[in-house]
């Protein structure tokens, strides 16, 4: 099994690891990157807890093919907050949108995907933005009120 | 068992490997399921061609490269007839990556876009080979293929003349009870050459040839409508699985038609 190097920016930083024939994103990520923030939920493109983006979009890393990223940009939910969280994290935080967490990083990789493309998006564009990402636990309003309030300017970062 | 992965610069090179058998990767909803699953073939190829990327607009048709996401249909002007199927493929990940040429080969329950391009009257473009091959054709012996779909030629169809539906339980993302997409064409007032097509009634596309029969040569009416309804499951046998079983699918499947057809008469 031959092994493959890849350059990548992952969170701004450039770094270079080593992926394995046929391995995917998240488990490149995990392992090989020491980045736990994409999370195993289904290994099928299913649930969206392994969501990252990759030059700015949104997509499915226990899907992609490592190797692929090469000389891509990656970011994670690790890679939200700087000195302070991101503002959708203090959300999350003060509308209770995680209780497992299990689906919060994947979901926060939405959500900021979405913001970053439409600054104030209305109900409906939020429901859709996150559609790809299952959430067990709070049956999503707490979740999609947390976006709304960064969106409209009323979570305090 | 694992799988080894080739990269390989040109489709052409891709096209060599997939007639000796390897699996083609392309978005990799599909196939990199298999590969997490220890399922996928031993050998996989892949290709950095960027033509597979190219889209081309024309008076009365597009071509869509293989690799065109479906996000980046959503983000063409041109492409606004496929905006409907598109929009309704996955969910905002899966739109990013999944492919018009992946769509071809996904398995029931998904490939509503090639529902919508095969009554379009869309046709594959293979990797090598001059001259496109008719989706129906390819939809015959999808799990067979054995070339590679370099590109979708797809005719535009005029304004109001194409209509695309998928049913599903879960909103806004959720895999198909059924989709049905439908050409009507009209001279005069009367439809002509009219193509229904199927998602999810049987174990891939359909054509819907006892809907089209009693389209052809019709006013698009309330009774005209009526009629279809009334034969619109005949001759289609679809599967049965976790979200509907066969018997209803064949059931609601003339209701979604009914559905589709008074859209499309509202214009």
């Amino acid at each position: 099994m031959a092994k493959k190097p890849v350059h990548f920016s992952h969170n701004g930083v450039e770094r270079a690891a080593f992926a394995d024939d046929g391995q995917n994103l998240l488990e490149f990520l995990r392992r090989g990157a020491g980045d736990l923030s994409p999370k195993y939920g289904c290994g099928q493109g299913t649930c969206g807890a392994c969501t990252v983006m990759i030059d700015g979009e949104t997509q499915l890393s226990c899907l992609v093919l490592a190797e692929s990223i090469d000389g891509k940009s990656i970011r994670t939910a690790a890679g939200l907050a700087s000195d302070q969280l991101d503002p959708l994290q203090v959300a999350f935080m003060d509308h209770f949108a995680a209780q497992c967490g299990y689906c919060t990083p994947g979901m926060l990789v939405s959500a900021r995907a979405l913001l970053e493309r439409n600054p104030k998006p209305t109900r409906e564009e939020v429901m859709e933005a996150i559609s790809g990402n299952l959430c067990r636990c709070t049956g999503y309003e707490p979740i999609i009120s947390a976006i709304l309030a960064v969106a409209e300017g009323r979570a305090q970062a | 068992m694992t799988s080894t992965v080739e990269t390989v610069s040109t489709m052409a090179e891709a096209a060599r490997a997939v007639a000796q058998g390897a699996t083609f990767l392309a978005g990799g909803t599909i196939v990199m399921r298999d590969v997490n699953a220890g399922e996928a073939a031993p050998r996989i190829v892949r290709t950095i061609d960027p033509s597979l990327n190219d889209i081309r607009i024309s008076g009365d048709s597009v071509v869509l490269g293989a690799g065109v996401t479906m996000a980046q249909v959503l983000a063409n002007r041109d492409l606004e007839f496929l905006h409907p199927a598109a929009r309704m493929i996955g969910g905002p990940q899966v739109r990013n990556m999944g492919t018009v040429g992946g769509n071809l080969f996904a398995p029931h329950p998904y490939g509503d876009f090639a529902v919508a391009l095969l009554a379009l009257g869309a046709r594959a473009v293979m990797a090598g080979q001059s001259g496109g091959r008719p989706l129906d054709d390819l939809m015959r012996d999808r799990s067979r293929s054995p070339a590679l779909v370099a590109a979708i030629e797809c005719p535009r169809p005029r304004a109001g003349s194409f209509g695309f539906l998928k049913v599903s339980r879960v909103k806004p993302k959720g895999v198909s009870v059924l989709s049905v997409a439908a050409l009507l064409p009209r001279e005069g007032g009367r439809i002509r050459g009219p193509r229904v097509a199927w998602g999810a009634m049987g174990p891939g596309p359909m054509r819907g040839a006892s809907a089209e029969r009693l389209l052809d040569g019709q006013e698009l009416s309330a009774a005209t409508i009526d009629r279809v309804v009334q034969a619109a499951a005949e001759g289609l046998s679809p599967p049965t699985d976790a979200i509907a079983t066969d018997w209803y699918r064949r059931e609601v499947a003339g209701v979604h038609l009914k559905r589709l057809l008074e859209q499309m008469e509202r214009g």
